[in-house]
């Protein structure tokens, strides 16, 4: 549920994603690990990139959905 | 202004190394914060510690600060670096040291030892 919930909006974001994974490390339904790879993050600082991610899923993150949130993000060139 | 939103924009502003995390050093309450404090700690960094749990209007004045959602939060010299993630990555691949020798100087690592202060 969480997981949809979170792919469904990094979809949402990042259209162009060539990778694009939600694992929910613990089965809880609330530690997330999210991996996406896009266009959007070439030549954008890593703190950029991890904001556009942040930025994606503020309402998961405002709402207590997340409790935990790992990021990995990747440029495509 | 707040008063707690200004103590917190003292601590960003005048420790080289800022580290807002869940716990204390000796007591870590989440295994994000141990990560980055790890990481910060192989690389010598010279890290003041300030626990956000004490208080939930910490994490959101910070929050508001930084316009980051998530601790830990790692700045150095008023910067936000990142969270745990990124503090990790920067470590693994050696742009961490860098950073800290670009922005606090070579000898960053004989600055103060690892502290913690209190922003309520």
């Amino acid at each position: 549920m969480g997981v949809d919930r979170l792919r469904g909006l990094l979809e949402q974001a990042f259209p162009d994603a060539s990778e694009l994974a939600v694992d929910d490390r613990t089965g809880g339904g609330d530690h997330f690990q999210v991996t996406v790879t896009s266009p959007r993050f070439d030549g954008l600082p890593l703190l950029e990139q991890h904001r556009l991610v942040n930025e994606a899923l503020a309402a998961p993150l405002a709402d207590g959905t997340i409790h935990e949130l790992r990021i990995k993000t990747k440029g495509t060139q | 202004m707040n008063e707690l939103r200004e103590q917190i924009e003292n601590v960003i502003a005048s420790e080289e190394v800022a580290l807002f995390m869940k716990g204390t050093p000796q007591f870590v309450m989440c295994g994000n914060s141990m990560r980055a404090l790890e990481a910060l700690r192989r690389a010598g960094a010279p890290v003041t510690a300030v626990d956000v749990l004490p208080d939930p209007r910490i994490r959101q004045e910070l929050s508001a600060v930084s316009s980051w959602p998530t601790i830990p939060q790692v700045f150095v010299r008023g910067e936000l670096l990142g969270g745990a993630d990124i503090v990790e990555e920067l470590a693994q691949s050696g742009e961490l040291e860098q950073t800290l020798t670009d922005m606090l100087g070579p000898d960053y690592r004989g600055a103060a030892a690892e502290r913690v202060v209190a922003v309520t």
